[in-house]
């Protein structure tokens, strides 16, 4: 692949400093996700990878450097031109985050009664069919404490698709999925980014959906505070010169020169 | 922007779509699609779609709209010329498998509305009986067992719905004194009998406004935070962690908050009941009564029998509204709005029974002689 030209990076990350008071997360992080491809942030468990995205998508502001959604600063727009740049954004939290007082078709219903001027009986037929892209049709009608939390995961990200946004960020998406459950949400993301040329950034660590979706990925370490792996999934596991980024690719319990 | 033009020929309609299909450019031509379709009902209609270079969600959306419509034998709606990229999107879907319209909920009548509405009371009065019985027994065991009382929390909440509650009660108490002592004044003058105005005070105080304004004070403040935080962890799943913990939560939260809260209640009677007194002696410094008279003829009036009695109801009152705030936290539904409605309803409920239950103390005092 040549390398990608300035203005195929979508999302371009310059020097991110984050934490919280003295706590760093990251420091000097930088990297840029290129138009329809997706994308893969890895790591351990409380490295940072939540962060990360929460500063990508504007809700906290970097202690330093600085991030580019389609070459607008997203921390330092406001007012009509901040809203423009949410509006190419669809994000799956972590936790679903649906709103509990709504059914999960409402929840769906929700952006395409703000953003848009479609009739009801539109938005209601739209809301069904992002319900069954993630094989939850038919239950539309549930409130978020009537389901599952793989349910509430899947209806978070119908969600998140409902205007079939530019960008999608998926921040655990497979999380407490069965594997069947999981690797249809595989195709569904290759399918959306095949046809439709949507960039997703993703947050996983279930390897065969990496192996299966993800163009490249960067791999971030608590340590470090930053990325100490950056490529395709397939060149990092074949030749990643660190054993942390090998041991994590092969699934090894400990590094790969201790295993017989 | 997307477009929409309509054919028409001897064999059937063709109805082209074109430009870019979304979900800001499609509400513009729902209708007109829709009626486009109906007014050809015994055709053939085909969507010719070569036009469309961009067909996303929506965009499926509104061909499925097409695609589901009941037609007439020989009147099929046909898809030509979409792209393959956007037709893999649509042939996700059975365009036949989404119902039409969506059956409109079933009209509940007056009848059952009443009789719903009623056993909604009935079952909640059952619940609170049985939550009184359990709550009763919690805390007579918590008595007896004083070591196992989780007193750091007792003292928290002591504070929060004690000790921060005194700056309100006492500017209540005291406005209450003056305007209660002001307006009186005023009608009782006309007779010259404006000393009795410390009679008025004392016994209305005592007896009642005090206890009474303090819990409807501590209804609004504590009740309501019981009902929330309560609410907010059996939300968040953390009385079942409690109770799987083998952790009983009336015991673990409510007796808490109860004895707290009740223990609590009878200073802030005192406060307040004082300071609605001095209240009153100000104003009647204004109609040219000395303190030591006003002092004098309202301890003549009044009994100890009226403060304590007027205790003795705040304590009881102390009891109903933790405990009405801690069960209607304990019967939270799910989701944010829940906890709004439990907190909602703690204040409310806690008031009425507040009011029902001076009521009782009256009809009790009375035949008492108190
Ligand atoms: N709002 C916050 N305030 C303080 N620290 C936070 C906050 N959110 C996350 N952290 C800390 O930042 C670190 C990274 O968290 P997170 O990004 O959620 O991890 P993960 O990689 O598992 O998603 C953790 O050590 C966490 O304690
Ligand atoms: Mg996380």
């Amino acid at each position: 692949m040549t390398p990608a030209a300035p203005q195929d990076a979508v999302i371009r990350v310059e020097n991110l400093k984050t934490g919280f008071g003295d706590f760093i997360v990251h420091e000097n992080v930088s990297f840029e996700v290129r138009r329809g491809e997706v994308f893969a942030i890895l790591g351990g468990s409380g490295c940072g990878k939540t962060v990360l995205l929460k500063h990508m998508i504007g809700l906290y502001r970097p202690l330093a450097g600085r991030v580019l959604i389609a070459g607008e600063d997203i921390a330092a727009a406001e007012g009509e031109r901040r809203l423009a740049i949410l509006r190419r954004l669809g994000v799956m939290y972590q936790l679903g985050a649906l709103f509990g007082n709504m059914t999960l078709a409402e929840n769906i219903r929700l952006p395409l009664e703000e953003y848009t001027d479609l009739p009801d009986e539109a938005m209601d037929l739209i809301a069904e069919t992002k319900l069954r892209l993630v094989n939850l049709g038919g239950a539309g009608h549930l409130t978020p404490s009537e389901i599952s939390g793989g349910m509430m995961k899947r209806a978070a990200i119908a969600r998140a698709l409902a205007l079939d946004p530019e960008i999608v960020f998926l921040d655990e998406p497979a999380g407490g999925l069965d594997p069947i459950t999981s690797a249809e949400l595989d195709e569904l993301v290759l399918r959306l980014s095949d046809s439709l040329g949507i960039t997703f950034v993703v947050i996983t660590h279930e390897l065969p959906s990496i192996f299966a979706i993800a163009d490249r990925c960067i791999m971030l370490d608590k340590r470090v505070r930053g990325i100490i792996a950056e490529g395709r999934p397939a060149d990092l596991r074949d030749h990643s010169p660190d054993p942390r980024v090998r041991q994590f690719f092969n699934r090894a319990a400990s590094a790969p020169a201790a295993a017989a | 922007m997307a477009t929409l033009a309509l054919n028409e020929s001897a064999g059937g309609a063709t109805l082209a779509l074109a430009g870019r299909l979304d979900a800001y450019s499609v509400g513009a031509l729902w209708r007109e699609a829709r009626a486009a379709l109906g007014a050809h009902p015994g055709a053939p209609v085909t969507v010719d779609c070569s036009g469309v270079d961009y067909c996303d969600g929506a965009g499926v959306g509104l061909l499925l709209e097409l695609l589901r419509q009941p037609r007439a034998a020989g009147a099929d709606v046909r898809i030509e010329g979409l792209a393959e990229r956007f037709r893999r999107l649509l042939d996700q879907f059975d365009p036949k498998s989404f119902a039409a319209a969506a059956p409109a909920a079933p009209r509940v009548s007056l009848v059952e509305r009443v009789g719903i509405a009623g056993e909604r009371i009935w079952t909640d009065l059952r619940g609170l009986v049985a939550f009184l019985g359990e709550a009763t027994a919690a805390l007579f065991h918590a008595l007896r067992h004083p070591r196992m009382l989780r007193w750091r929390d007792i003292l928290y909440v002591a504070e929060e719905a004690g000790v921060n509650a005194l700056p309100i009660v006492l500017l209540i108490g005291f406005l209450m004194g003056v305007i209660l002592a002001f307006q009186s004044a005023i009608a009782m003058k006309q007779f010259g009998a404006e000393i009795f105005v410390a009679n008025l005070l004392s016994l209305s105080i005592l007896r009642e406004l005090g206890p009474l304004m303090t819990a409807i004070l501590l209804a609004g403040r504590s009740g309501a935070a019981f009902a929330a935080e309560i609410g907010t962890m059996k939300v968040n799943q953390e009385i079942d962690a409690l109770t799987t913990m083998g952790l009983d939560p009336v015991k673990f939260l409510v007796v808490t908050r109860v004895l707290a809260a009740t223990a609590m209640t009878v200073p802030l009677v005192v406060f307040s009941d004082l300071i609605g007194l001095v209240g009153g002696a100000l104003v009647m410094l204004t109609f040219e009564i000395p303190i030591a008279t006003y002092y004098k003829q309202a301890m003549s009036f009044a009994t100890l029998g009226d403060f304590t009695g007027g205790l003795a109801k705040a304590a009881v009152f102390g009891v109903l509204i933790a405990g009405i705030g801690c069960l209607r936290g304990l019967q939270t539904e799910t989701g944010a709005s829940a906890v709004g409605i439990a907190a909602t309803s703690a204040v409310v409920s806690g008031i009425i029974l507040i009011v029902f239950v001076d009521g009782v103390f009256a009809v009790v005092y009375y035949y008492l002689g108190i």
